[in-house]
């Protein structure tokens, strides 16, 4: 039926469907099917749309919706456990108390849309590592430690070693990405986050997440990340270095913003130079540490 | 392995057994196999909402998920959004609001609209705002889809009250 939607619209390339229950069964058949094609489906957020432009084409599907025990989120040992079918959505309120649980809920705003945070994961995020994804900043910033299962066995791995690249981790190809994991953070860390995306829900074209304490008057444990600017988020040990031990104020923050915007090296595409993503990168930056010390400034 | 399978979805409380390729989205599946096209296919990839549905409550793509995906699950179209001749509170303020101009969009709307206030019946208005912009309109300008759900809010809110 030439001109019908059947034919002109874009449609996924065949693949075969799996719907595992337990995480043994999951990780059997990433095994077997991953060298023949075989992929993760979690959210599907990102992973359909790559399908239906077929820039994905999976001869296998391991949806991992119905796997027991993959939702669970919580915190033990000062460690928040965010499991691979956990939705973004599950972050609009909360989801443990103190600085944390605002930290994400503010950032969860960023991700995307409505619709897409009730369906889409973090794990997911991670995993897909879009490098303008809001998850990975949070993950780089706060050194988060995923966790990779596989036929054989377990292992940790620390966010600084996890993004390779745009859309490249450190996952083989027969790993799930099961869980990530956070450190709780102390009740007097203060955080800020700033992105520029071009309307609301766009990806990011930089965005700067601060996290730090103030003690006797100067700023301890300061931690800066970036995502959307460079090829994957990553904390930037010069801007960092520039804020520790100072006094929060104008001058320090515009010091450690530039500084940011030159340690990095920028994404490039036909719509954002060089140049355009440092001054972002800067303005972002200079915002989020803005926002972290709101009030403490001017006081 | 990639030949069709057997699925049942759950329609706006009907059953509709049907046979697809696991690679059918649900959005297709709704409208080509459960013959209900009130659900509308736009950019195919997530990023316009004309397909939302309710699945399990949530307001989702339909065109990013597999209908196989949808086995077991509540699935709501705007076709159910009506009880008989008596529309929903939201059909009757996007009437009275102007929301709806060439229609396209409106389903998506709509049913991203229903989802959002019987998930947060408590929403602010930021955070309607915020929902809103999930879906893509080309016609209205959106002042009359806010004005619309802003009116359907405040008449669901004035009910659930006198009960």
């Amino acid at each position: 039926m030439p001109g019908s939607t059947r034919e002109t619209s874009v449609k996924p390339a065949p693949f075969a469907y799996q719907r595992p229950a337990t995480i043994e069964d999951a990780v059997r058949l990433l095994g077997e099917l991953a060298p023949h094609e075989g992929r993760v489906l979690a959210g599907g957020q990102s992973l359909v749309p790559i399908m239906a432009f077929r820039l994905a084409r999976p001869a296998y599907l391991i949806d991992i919706n119905a796997v027991a025990g993959l939702d669970r989120l919580f915190v033990r040992d000062g460690v928040l456990r965010i499991g691979a079918r956990v939705r973004h959505a599950a972050f609009h309120r909360p989801v443990v108390d103190g600085p944390l649980g605002a930290m994400l809920a503010q950032v969860v705003r960023h991700v995307a849309h409505y619709p897409i945070r009730l369906r889409g994961t973090l794990c997911g995020s991670l995993a897909h590592a879009d490098p303008a994804a809001e998850w990975g900043v949070v993950a780089a910033t706060l050194d988060a430690e995923l966790v990779a299962v596989g036929a054989r066995g377990e292992r940790r791995v620390a966010a600084s070693d996890f993004f390779r690249g745009p859309m490249e981790t450190a996952l083989a190809s027969d790993e799930l990405l099961a869980e990530a994991r956070l450190p709780v953070l102390p009740d007097d860390t203060r955080f800020g986050f700033a992105e520029f995306s071009r309307r609301a829900g766009d990806y990011a074209l930089a965005m700067a997440l601060a996290v730090l304490r103030i003690e006797a008057g100067t700023i301890a444990a300061p931690r800066l990340g970036l995502g959307g600017a460079e090829a994957a988020p990553r904390r930037i040990a010069a801007a960092e270095g520039l804020l520790r031990g100072e006094a929060p104020g104008e001058a320090v923050f515009r010091a450690a913003a530039e500084a940011a915007a030159a340690a990095i090296d920028p994404l490039e595409d036909p719509e954002t130079d060089a140049q355009y993503r440092r001054e972002l990168v800067e303005a972002m930056v200079f915002r989020a540490l803005t926002q972290v010390c709101a009030g403490e400034a001017e006081a | 392995m990639t030949g069709p399978v057997d699925v049942t979805l759950t329609i706006n409380g009907r059953s509709h057994a049907i046979r697809v390729e696991p690679r059918r989205t649900l959005l297709d599946a709704i409208r080509d196999e459960c013959g209900l096209t009130g659900t509308h296919m736009g950019c195919e990839h997530g990023v316009c909402g004309a397909c939302t549905v309710l699945v399990d409550g949530d307001p989702v793509r339909a065109c990013l998920m597999f209908a196989v995906q949808a086995e077991g699950s509540n699935v709501r179209t705007v076709e159910g959004l009506a009880q008989g001749d008596a529309l929903h509170a939201l059909q009757r303020a996007f009437m009275a609001h102007h929301g709806v101009q060439c229609g396209f969009c409106t389903p998506g709307f709509l049913m991203l609209a229903a989802g959002a206030l019987e998930r947060e019946p408590d929403i602010g208005d930021a955070e309607l705002l915020e929902v809103l912009s999930s879906n893509l309109c080309r016609c209205t300008g959106y002042q009359g889809i806010v004005a619309a759900v802003r009116a359907a809010l405040a008449e669901l809110r004035e009910a659930g009250n006198e009960h």
